[in-house]
């Protein structure tokens, strides 16, 4: 059964409606005088929180190794299927010890036009070498542009420390190995 | 009429529609940044200083903007409606006296271009007019929402034509004259007539907010409703004549009240007297405290804008027809009773 809502009679004042538009003026009034909250666009720039997820980027250690192994899992796991890599064996002409690792992406692929900004990439990834960074300004005059190849992956990304030492372990265990 | 008459009506000519037109164009700047600040945010203020060259860029924008032509308009009055939007604003100005005489070459100028015996009458007629530029959009365009903005204009203005008719009736009973330096003079002599005749002032200033499709009485373009109403169809520079049209009426309107209510140029410690003896400077001034004058009641226009929300159309008809014209007949009869010998 519908309620029935009683509704006040208006008095004399109420019906006028000027106390209330006059009220209505000194509200607009007051509000002129008060702080802009407006952010200068970009002059200023707003504060990103920490697990912001802008665009996704490759990170490196802390000794400037590349994290990643190409398992593909975060290619597997893309929803609008964003990323491709080409994965391929490590090159034999890094400065640094891979010490075991066999496999590194050749071609890492982010299409930024197609990225959801979900973070799945990040959160499967057993290698922690994709984060989700705080970069949100994404535009060129091309749609290729913003298709990221590796090397704009890893600035994008830059070090991490403090992480997974995966690295670290495997050298301990073939030093150990070898005793 | 001699040479010297021709050259001081062309000179006032100039004057005063170059004023009309410079404030038409910053009209849009001043209500930006007056909605901003109402809303806490800073308004334009990428274009020069604070924004300041805002309505030069807005106006090369329109200029160069593709000037659509749909297929299915009436083509004649689709090129004619936003003449009729600007030109009877233009018009009203010929007879509002917009300060104190000046003294030229041994000669006093009224400065008012038209000196009209029948001066409030020649702004109704005018005023009235304004109403086709909106029909003839509404109906050239030949489109739902522009049509029914049309309708809606051509209603709220002959509803709200005649309270504002009624409410100056009291004012020429009291100067006994439709001559506008008449009623500024007695205005100057007496006491200005927003504290003789309030109510007069109340209904005028509402019925010109409608009058000149300001909220809370824009239904015709309610662009929540209506799209953008009777302008929907319009690109480039015919839609910039409507919107210069519409800020012209304002500045027309604000114009008006000052003479009618205000006291024109009259400051409350100054007589005819003072102005004269101050020669032309008290003319410049006369004109600068007409112009602060009008400018405020501009500001009103923008302040109400956003304070108070859109009427509905029945709420409209029904303030209108029900409430102001009795309204206005009552503060004839008042002035008649307190005006008696």
């Amino acid at each position: 059964m519908a309620k029935v809502v009683e509704r006040r009679k208006l008095n004399f004042w109420e019906e006028l409606y000027l106390p209330a538009i006059v009220d209505g003026l000194g509200r607009t009034f007051r509000q002129m005088f008060k702080p802009e909250i407006t952010l200068q666009y970009p002059e200023q720039r707003p504060v990103i929180a920490d697990d912001y997820r802008g665009a996704p980027g490759l990170v490196k250690d802390e000794e400037g190794r590349e994290k990643c192994v190409s398992c593909q899992l975060c290619e597997y796991i893309c929803p609008p299927k964003a990323i491709v890599i080409e994965p391929g064996e490590v090159s034999e002409e890094t400065s640094y010890d891979y010490s075991g690792i066999e496999k590194a992406p050749q071609e890492f692929y982010i299409d930024m036009l197609r990225c959801i900004y979900c973070g799945y990439c990040e959160e499967i990834c057993p290698e922690q070498a994709i984060f989700m960074t705080g970069e949100y300004e994404l535009n060129a005059s091309t749609r290729q542009e913003l298709v990221f190849d590796k090397a704009r992956l890893y600035k994008l990304g830059g070090t991490r420390p403090g992480l997974l030492k995966k690295w670290k372990h495997k050298d301990d265990g073939l030093a150990a190995e070898e005793h | 009429m001699n040479v010297f008459d021709i050259a001081a009506s062309l000179a006032k000519i100039i004057i005063l529609t170059h004023t009309t037109l410079i404030l038409a164009m910053y009209m849009p700047w001043v209500e930006r940044k007056v909605s901003a600040w109402i809303q806490d945010r800073v308004g334009p203020n990428r274009v020069g200083y604070a924004g300041l060259l805002q309505p030069i860029a807005d106006t090369f924008k329109f200029i160069f903007k593709e000037d659509v032509v749909p297929g299915h308009v009436n083509k004649t009055l689709f090129v004619l409606a936003p003449c009729f939007a600007v030109i009877p604003s233009l018009f009203i100005l010929a007879v509002i006296p917009f300060g104190p005489a000046v003294q030229v070459m041994g000669q006093s100028v009224d400065l008012v271009i038209a000196d009209l015996g029948v001066g409030i009458l020649f702004v109704f007629a005018f005023s009235g007019l304004a109403v086709y530029g909106i029909v003839f959009a509404g109906w050239a365009s030949n489109s739902k929402y522009p049509m029914l903005g049309g309708v809606r204009a051509s209603a709220q203005m002959i509803s709200y034509e005649i309270c504002l008719g009624l409410s100056v009736v009291g004012i020429f009973m009291g100067a006994e004259s439709l001559r506008m330096l008449d009623i500024v003079q007695q205005q100057i002599d007496g006491s200005w007539n927003i504290f003789t005749q309030p109510l007069g002032f109340l209904i005028f200033a509402i019925a010109a907010f409608a009058e000149t499709n300001r909220l809370p009485f824009d239904l015709p373009e309610a662009e929540t409703e209506l799209v953008a109403g009777y302008h929907t169809e319009y690109s480039s520079i015919k839609f910039t004549m409507f919107f210069a049209g519409e800020y012209a009426a304002m500045f027309v309107f604000a114009a008006l009240v000052t003479v009618l209510f205000l006291g024109g140029w009259d400051l409350p410690f100054m007589d005819s007297a003072s102005f004269a003896a101050m020669g032309n400077w008290g003319a410049l001034l006369g004109f600068a405290v007409f112009l602060v004058k009008s400018f405020m009641f501009l500001l009103l226009y923008v302040w109400v804008r956003f304070t108070l929300p859109r009427f509905r159309f029945d709420q409209l008809m029904n303030l209108g027809w029900k409430v102001l014209l009795p309204l206005a007949l009552v503060n004839i009869l008042i002035t008649g009773f307190l005006n008696l010998p």
